[in-house]
């Protein structure tokens, strides 16, 4: 499998390491001071970190390229056929 | 017709003309007591519990493709019960058990062969946390021998011993681990659930779950609707599909696994080996080909094959434990989509939709879990209460903090 990675071209996927679903991009929001023990709050921690749509098709999902430019890519693949159909990098979406 | 010594002579004498299929291949019925989707080991384990432990007969096992055509069919057939937490040891212990009775049981040969499993240790921390996994299986009941070098250079002579990089300090023995022929478990528990009454229906996939005043109902299934007031999902790496169609999240990631068989060869292997410094992992078959395998790909993936750099990585990890296997020839590849969850441990819990069960998350190592999953499912859907050796396995455990983090690497996801 290849990453085509927007400043790079076509890599080689041995070269970086995967995280999983590219929602890990959106942390919840800490209000200031609130209490971590709040259930509203740890439910939405336990969604963010545990609970993955994980569906077979179309799947957004975070790969870092560790052995290349050491950036952080959101890469939307088909997780039936690994056909790769978008790459941008994580830091674009982050900011925009 | 029971299986016997003196039905091989009789057919033999007669020509074979005398066998009948293992198993029925009925058409659906509206409506049953329980309904099972997924007929890999787990769904057919289940089925032939609930009949034979709890009477319940009235059942359908629902199978999207034909019978063994999921992991049950796929995997490395590994059975062993060598872990360390109270909540995954006495739950393994008891599958070995079953595993121990299972071709008497269900009377079918399942080639159940206890050869041994053998961690390699390759650091003195190795031989501390294993004399620790050693202790809490001699609390199960589970036995276990700790090794020093000369140990394993007696039982296996064969590996690479004298390496700087990866020296061979001993390793943690349990005879009573080993294997049994995949495909045979399958069919052996079809075949006597079958023959209590229940209905193993194939090419009969789960396309919805159907709910009415908010209880499960029944399922829709490419043969049409069946109505079921208990159905029970048993679908491995398939899990948060089906679960999806009940509108619920899970905590897993659906990857992919392979696994790897060599040309025949004799016997040369003695029992299961695992290497201590890479994740690798082989066994000989009866056939004589050597069985290995090793890490998953490493991404999300519905596609039941692999790649490349994950072959090249498990070759190059078998290789350093034992150069030998450089002169076979492999012979064939394949994978098989694993339910990973998050604290690599499994679920087998009720849901929050009353009727509605869940098993799943067995992550690469449901095999070895295969008669005790369907013996704790069973005892779950017919009594609405967890067997006492599943109790941990919660399908609400990341919620409230208590994962059951087995490979000792902390409670955060992401650990596979
Ligand atoms: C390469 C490999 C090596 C492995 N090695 C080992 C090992 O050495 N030891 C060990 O303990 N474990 C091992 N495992 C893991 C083990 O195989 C699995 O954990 C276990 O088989 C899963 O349970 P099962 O048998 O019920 O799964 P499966 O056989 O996959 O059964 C699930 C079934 O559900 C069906 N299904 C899915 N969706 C639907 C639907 N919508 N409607 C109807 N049916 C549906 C599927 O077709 C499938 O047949 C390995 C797995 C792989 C892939």
């Amino acid at each position: 499998m290849q990453i085509p990675h927007p400043l790079l071209g076509l890599r080689d996927a041995s070269e970086f390491v995967y995280l999983g679903d590219a929602s890990l991009l959106q942390r919840p929001e800490v209000p200031e001071g609130a209490d971590m023990g709040d259930s509203v709050l740890l439910d939405a921690f336990h969604e963010y970190l545990h609970l993955r749509d994980n569906p077979a098709g179309e799947h957004r999902e975070l790969w870092f390229h560790e052995q290349g430019d050491r950036s952080w890519l959101v890469v939307t693949r088909n997780t039936t056929t690994h056909e790769i159909t978008d790459c941008v990098l994580a830091r674009d979406l982050v900011s925009r | 017709m029971r299986y016997s010594a003196w039905q091989v002579l009789k057919q033999g004498l007669t020509g074979h003309t005398g066998w009948k299929p293992a198993f029925r291949t009925p058409d659906p019925r509206p409506s049953y007591d329980v309904v099972i989707i997924g007929g890999g080991g787990h769904g057919l384990a289940t089925a032939w519990y609930l009949a034979s432990v709890h009477g319940i007969t009235n059942v359908a096992v629902l199978e999207k493709g034909w019978l063994g055509s999921g992991n049950i069919g796929r995997n490395t057939t590994i059975i062993r019960s060598n872990y360390l937490l109270p909540g995954n040891e006495p739950f393994y212990e008891l599958s070995m058990k079953l595993w121990e009775g299972l071709e008497q049981d269900v009377n079918y040969n399942s080639m159940v062969s206890q050869r041994g499993i053998l961690n390699l240790a390759h650091t003195d921390a190795q031989i501390d946390s294993y004399a620790r996994r050693g202790n809490a299986m001699h609390m199960a009941g589970a036995g276990g021998k700790l090794l020093d070098t000369d140990g394993v250079r007696k039982l296996c002579p064969f590996l690479e011993f004298d390496t700087a990089r990866f020296p061979i300090k001993g390793g943690l023995w349990q005879p009573r681990a080993g294997t049994a022929r995949h495909d045979a478990v399958a069919w052996g528990f079809a075949r006597a659930a079958d023959q209590r009454g229940v209905d193993i229906i194939q090419n009969c996939e789960v396309t919805g779950i159907v709910r009415e005043g908010g209880r499960v109902t029944g399922v829709d299934t490419s043969r049409g609707r069946i109505s079921a007031p208990k159905v029970a999902v048993c679908v491995a790496g398939n899990s948060s599909r089906v679960m999806a169609m009940a509108d619920r999240r899970l905590p897993i990631e659906s990857h992919v696994l392979q696994a790897f068989v060599s040309e025949g060869l004799k016997p040369v292997i003695p029992g299961v080996i695992t290497f201590g410094a890479g994740h690798f992992y082989v066994s000989q078959s009866d056939k004589g080909g050597l069985v290995f395998g090793g890490d998953l790909d490493g991404y999300n993936s519905y596609a039941q094959r692999g790649n490349l750099p994950v072959v090249h990585e498990i070759l190059e990890a078998g290789m350093a434990m034992m150069p030998s296997i450089g002169r076979a020839k492999m012979l064939r590849s394949w994978g098989g989509i694993m339910d990973m969850s998050m604290d690599g441990s499994p679920f087998i819990d009720r849901t929050d939709i009353p009727g509605l069960y869940f098993n799943g998350g067995w992550c690469y190592g449901g095999f070895k879990a295969t008669p005790a999953s369907g013996y704790c499912y069973a005892h779950l859907i017919a009594t609405d209460s967890p067997h006492e050796t599943a109790t941990a396995y919660r399908l609400d455990r990341l919620r409230s903090g208590h994962p059951i983090d087995e490979r000792g690497a902390g409670a955060q996801p992401n650990l596979h």
